[in-house]
């Protein structure tokens, strides 16, 4: 069982009161971007065994949009933060290092 | 003018726990600013309250306001007083941006009763969530799944327990409620 703690509102729940929302921290191509960056955008996303960062939302509770970095294979919740962040906050990533040495997620590690 | 019918009028159930549908009751949807002082205003000209804490639901004679999210709050008082209580909160919050609607007539509310570890097991087996003593106590409210669907819920005091859901499912909780009472189900988890 997947268990998050929603940084909005605090609760911590079990993954049936959430909903998942994709790959965090996308960058968005849409009219105007060339055809190679839409496709990509679209279509390769991230599918580790390891280290992933989401998007989830409080559906069924404070209906927020979150962040979560978690372990695709152990389940294991390393945090959740904000939506409102580009890139994952530096104490996540502390936390991921100490637990995983030597992680890589698209551009961090 | 048609008369105004709560979801299930009478409703009730008797077994581990007793559940009833507590019939009208006036629901305000205000969301907005929480901290701004205008809205503390507000609550207070509307329910008679101080604005709720994060997830906590606070009440005053007939009124309570409960805390939904970080920019929504849950008005409720009496079905009459509605349209007054939204004159209120206008007036209060003329200016600046916010929404304050009536749903009262999209929202129904049960009250399970019983020996305090009765509430509790009943809540207990229909949503995902901690009933133990020192996780869940009266001035909390806690919005989560319910079976299939989303509820709230909060503790009037350790033998009471208020559960308000859509309308539209009012019968589908109504019958988890009673399902978590029938003879032969109880497990004693919470004394």
């Amino acid at each position: 069982m997947l268990i998050l703690e929603c940084p909005c509102c605090g609760v911590k729940g079990e993954e049936t009161e959430f909903a998942p929302g994709g790959e965090a921290h996308l960058k968005r191509f849409g009219p105007g971007s060339s055809e190679d960056d839409f496709h990509a955008y679209l279509f390769e996303k991230e599918n580790p065994r390891g280290v992933h960062f989401e998007r989830w939302r409080h559906a069924n509770g404070c209906g927020k949009w979150f962040h979560a970095a978690r372990d695709t294979l152990t389940l294991e919740v390393f945090g959740t933060y904000p939506a409102q962040t580009a890139e994952p906050p530096k104490d996540i990533r502390d936390k991921i290092a100490a637990r995983r040495p030597g992680w890589r997620w698209r551009e961090f590690s | 003018m048609s008369e105004a019918q709560s979801a299930m009028p009478g409703a009730a159930f008797e077994g581990a726990h007793t559940v009833r549908e507590t019939g009208l009751c006036g629901m305000i949807t205000l969301r907005g600013d929480l901290g701004a002082s205008a809205m503390a205003e507000a609550v207070r000209d509307a329910a008679g309250t101080a604005v709720p804490g994060r997830r906590e639901i606070v009440h005053e004679g007939a009124s309570s306001v409960a805390w939904m999210s970080p920019d929504e709050l849950l008005v409720m008082t009496e079905y009459a007083r509605v349209p007054e209580a939204l004159a209120a909160i206008g007036a209060a919050l003329k200016g600046a941006h916010h929404l304050a609607v009536d749903v009262s007539d999209a929202r129904a509310m049960f009250e399970v009763t019983g020996k305090p570890g009765a509430v509790r097991e009943a809540i207990a087996k229909l949503c995902p969530v901690d009933m133990g003593h020192d996780a869940f106590a009266p001035g909390q409210i806690r919005r989560t799944r319910m079976g299939q669907v989303a509820a709230a819920f909060w503790m009037v005091d350790e033998g009471t327990i208020r559960v308000v859901c859509f309308r539209s499912v009012a019968e589908y909780v109504f019958g988890l409620l009673r399902d978590a009472g029938l003879p032969g189900g109880e497990v004693g988890l919470f004394g």
